[in-house]
């Protein structure tokens, strides 16, 4: 088949964006011809203030060079201006005369920079900020010249003051608006941000309206005259007073074009051949000029002309960082407020933090941030997802709860870090070393700082630090993933819980079926996917869904913890964490026998045996004669118990039984995550029942239930759900506040990842006010867990696929 | 290399392995040898075969334990991608486990070591 003709107008951040998502999906439909006026190929237009400021070259901003479009078999045109679309024959032609055939067409031409039409705005040294000419013609006058003036004090004109400020010059910001920034700052905030440029050397003219530019005697800008008469020096004046969506092209082709080149939610124009992303589009009424949403764009118009007709945008909610060293500003979606929003502000001024965030039926609408954004990705989160907050409300204002965080020496502020210092304990990467992937590597997303250095890729407890310097190095660009709205990995479109209610609805039992009736684009998922759909179909269809035992990860499909030696653990099970000298002696004489190099007594009451070769497991298990403890498993670990009213002096309760009950009671069960219980006979809590996914503490009149507490990454407390009085009901609701996680959380939650989302206020509705839906809940668990044989056994008598642990020779 | 592809060394001059049918779909088995230690021998979902040293770039981790996917394995490790046919990482991780010619004739899998 001859392959179609995509032509693309504009060679910026967002075309090219489109170009890199349309190649990673469908490589082989288009003949792919870009147009590009600068003589440049794709740069990283918001890293110019650093490039200005002198704390990067041009070079380090190329996101994809001249070659990268060599390599992707994309016929590049630059320097040359497209200056009409014949729709008829559709064919586009250049301002030199060359002349290229559409079958699709995307407008990427973005954004012109607006200037003021004051007298005098010709002249020589009179400039805006936008491209790579801009900064250059800048960077020259910072070296000839001394006064600089900065009409605009906005985000891009402050930058631009910075710059030329660290390039020399004495710089004053002329503002028309009684305060700095006033679209992202409130009056407070922009306050103490002006002070903190102050105090680097800058000036401001505010409430000044420009009447016109005057020349020196060499023809050159020299002096710029308000309305009210004053005057200031200036030999170089930068307009940065907004940019206007650069239409004009569409425009002369007919297309409809207000205020922007107006596009659907598939990114196409009113001619639907022609497509259109990034600064120059109005969507819904809006002309974005952040990065962020023109990715999202990207990926949706990518999408579209991949033929896959899933992607929808449906708007961006933007959020703004100052790209200013030593000036910490955060501001997101509505900070000022209206009649039926409420504030929450914490006001420092002499230590200089500021922080409000605005809030409508319990939800974060918008918010501002001085002197400490450490948590403002977080508020961001909290503001897309459109989280309830009224939980947490009473604690909001002091952040993400940030104590429990081990692996990076205590420190939650990524700013206050030394380039030295290591951000990612698990992979040994320090701050630097991520800046610098950031800047030299053209990273805007945490998915992209994972892949490329590794740092948060593991256990993730410094996806916070990583956050924050993402977000002090791009600025605004970076925006949190809307986790609500997340793909579940690169197969697919759809998220966990589209993926979930498809299972259900349509009784997917089998992979080859979720794939095909879901159009996954890979033939059999991948590493990431497999394992979850797997837990989606036999948690959704116990006894009758097909579980794959390829599509677990190693530990599952050996039932033992592989370890970095290709060896394996095995921790045979201990109801309740009790044992006898029965079980001790065999436990030895396997020790001896298969001579395991390492006994180890674990942190749920258990005994791990370490460096079992794979072929000797189901020996070992066949000796042992005893039930898997599932210590690799994404299922039921351990339930650690005290001793008890049995034996000790101060209990109240005979926790070791209840724990030996629970045990039994869910016993071969697969859940998102693995979960912990712990049981304790009194309040003094030995069993440490505060940060399991379900502690039982035992009290004189009955038993305490606490939920989803963590012990691990992030120390997490659990949250008390309910008190009641027989062993029954402790079986019967802990039961069911587990199967409410195994039926709703996203794979690879742990419980309080899922409660944090949902609510405690959601689980005792469900679980505790709704008698008839916890039996409910507590039945459909039992009849999960019900005839579950043990693995172990099953292997020990050969039951199972002997293939697996037996090596081949040649 | 898979079967379909391979233009080298006729099979009589290969090493008999197994059957594929011994081979999981969608997963491997390892093959100990004298010269290359062990060579893990994947099996795909469309039944093509393919064989690397069963060692990971990256720390050496066992290939033949990971999940299987398209022409790919994921390392049970740290999961790094593996390219079945070259036994090189996906970028942007770096490097590449050794690769051996293997085929499937009349059922049966041969190695070429």
């Amino acid at each position: 088949m001859k392959k179609m003709k995509l032509v693309m107008v504009g060679n910026g951040m967002a075309g090219v964006r489109a170009l890199e998502e349309l190649l990673k999906i469908s490589p082989d439909l288009y003949e792919i011809t870009v147009f590009g006026a600068e003589p440049h190929a794709n740069y990283n237009r918001i890293l110019l203030s650093p490039v200005l400021a002198g704390e990067m070259t041009i070079k380090e901003i190329m996101l994809n060079d001249v070659d990268w479009y060599e390599a992707n078999g994309i016929k590049l045109h630059l320097n040359k201006k497209v200056v009409k679309i014949d729709r008829v024959k559709r064919e586009v032609q250049a301002e030199d005369g060359t002349v290229e055939p559409y079958d699709r067409l995307l407008l990427a031409t973005g954004s012109n920079p607006f200037i003021l039409p004051v007298p005098g705005k010709d002249l020589p040294g009179v400039i805006a900020y936008r491209d790579i000419a801009d900064t250059q013609a800048m960077i020259d006058a910072a070296a000839k010249y001394k006064h600089a003036v900065v009409i605009g004090g906005g985000l891009l004109g402050l930058e631009a003051a910075n710059g030329l400020k660290l390039r020399g010059m004495d710089v004053t910001v002329v503002h028309i608006m009684p305060w700095l920034m006033e679209r992202q700052l409130d009056r407070v905030a922009a306050g103490m941000l002006q002070k903190s440029l102050e105090d680097k050397g800058l000036k401001f003219a505010l409430e000044k309206h420009t009447a016109e530019l005057t020349a020196g005697p060499d023809g050159r800008v020299a002096a710029i005259k308000f309305k009210d008469g004053s005057e200031l020096p200036a030999d170089l004046v930068v307009m940065a007073v907004g940019i206007r969506p650069n239409t004009a092209l569409a425009e002369s082709a007919g297309i409809y074009v207000n205020r922007g080149i107006v596009v659907n939610d598939t990114m196409q124009t009113y001619d639907p051949k022609i497509y259109a992303v990034g600064e120059c589009v109005a969507h819904r009424g809006i002309a974005y000029g952040l990065v962020a949403p023109l990715f999202e764009m990207a990926k949706v118009c990518a999408n579209h002309l991949a033929h896959m007709g899933i992607g929808l945008y449906k708007g961006s909610v933007t959020s703004t960082k100052l790209k200013v060293t030593g000036v910490d500003l955060f501001s997101a979606g509505n900070f000022t407020g209206g009649p039926d929003t409420e504030e929450i502000t914490l006001n420092d001024p002499v230590g200089g933090i500021y922080k409000k965030l605005v809030l409508q039926d319990n939800k974060i609408i918008g918010g501002v941030m001085y002197g400490d954004t450490a948590d403002g990705s977080w508020y961001f989160q909290l503001l897309k997802d459109k989280q309830d907050v009224h939980e947490i409300r009473d604690h909001l204002m002091f952040g993400q709860n940030h104590l429990g965080n081990v692996g990076h020496q205590g420190q939650n502020k990524a700013a206050a870090m030394a380039d030295t210092a290591e951000v990612c304990g698990c992979n040994g990467v320090c701050k630097g070393t991520i800046v610098k992937a950031i800047k030299e590597k053209g990273l805007f997303s945490l998915e992209d700082v994972r892949k490329h250095t590794k740092a948060s890729s593991s256990c993730g407890s410094c996806t916070g630090l990583v956050e924050q310097l993402l977000a002090s190095t791009v600025g605004g660009a970076y925006q949190p993933a809307d986790t609500a709205a997340k793909p579940m990995c690169g197969c697919t479109d759809h998220t966990h819980e589209e993926v979930r209610a498809a299972i259900r609805a349509n009784k997917l039992l089998t992979h080859e079926v979720t794939y095909k009736f879901l159009e996954w684009r890979t033939p059999n998922g991948c590493a990431s996917c497999r394992p979850a759909i797997n837990y989606y179909m036999l948690s959704t269809w116990p006894h009758e869904a097909v579980d794959d035992s390829q599509s677990r990860f190693i530990n599952e499909r050996a039932h033992a913890n592989i370890q970095k030696d290709g060896t394996y653990s095995v921790v045979p099970r201990m109801w309740g964490g009790v044992t006898t000298a029965h079980e001790l002696r065999k436990i030895a004489d396997v020790v001896d026998k298969y001579k395991i190099p390492t006994v180890k007594v674990t942190g749920g009451q258990r005994i791990d045996l370490l460096g079992v070769k794979k072929e000797d497991l189901p020996g070992v298990w066949k000796d042992l004669d005893m039930p898997s403890g599932h210590a690799y498993g994404k299922s039921l670990r351990t339930v650690k118990t005290c001793v008890g009213s049995e034996w000790c002096r101060f209990g109240t309760q005979d926790s070791t039984r209840m724990g030996i009950e629970l045990e039994h009671d869910l016993f071969g069960m697969w859940s998102p995550h693995k979960v912990k219980l712990a049981v304790s006979g009194c309040p003094r809590n030995c069993a440490e029942a505060g940060i399991k996914d379900v502690g039982v503490i035992g009290v004189d009149s009955g038993w305490e239930i606490y939920v989803a507490g963590n012990g691990g990454i992030k120390t997490e407390v659990a949250q008390f759900l309910v008190k009641v009085k027989t062993h029954e009901e402790v079986l019967e609701y802990s039961g069911a506040f587990l199967q409410l996680y195994r039926e709703e959380a996203r794979y690879l939650d742990r419980t309080i990842h899922w409660l944090s989302r949902v609510g405690l206020d959601y689980v005792k509705k469900h679980v505790v006010e709704d008698a008839e839906n916890r039996k409910a809940l507590y039945a459909r668990l039992k009849f999960a867990v019900k005839d579950y044989a043990d693995p172990w056994r099953e292997r020990a008598e050969g039951k199972v696929a002997k293939q697996d642990f037996e090596m081949l020779s040649v | 290399m898979s079967a379909t592809e391979l233009a080298s060394p006729a099979v009589t001059q290969m090493k008999k392995v197994c059957l594929l049918t011994e081979i999981p779909r969608l997963g491997a088995r390892v093959v100990k040898t004298a010269a290359h230690g062990n060579i893990a021998v994947f099996r795909n979902a469309e039944d093509e075969v393919f064989a690397l040293e069963d060692k990971c770039p990256h720390k050496g981790g066992p290939l033949s334990q990971g999940i299987v996917y398209g022409k790919r394995v994921a390392c049970p490790l740290h999961n790094w991608n593996i390219e079945l046919a070259d036994g090189c990482a996906l970028a942007p991780d770096q490097g590449c486990a050794k690769s051996f010619a293997v085929q499937v004739q009349d059922g049966t899998v041969y190695l070429d070591i």
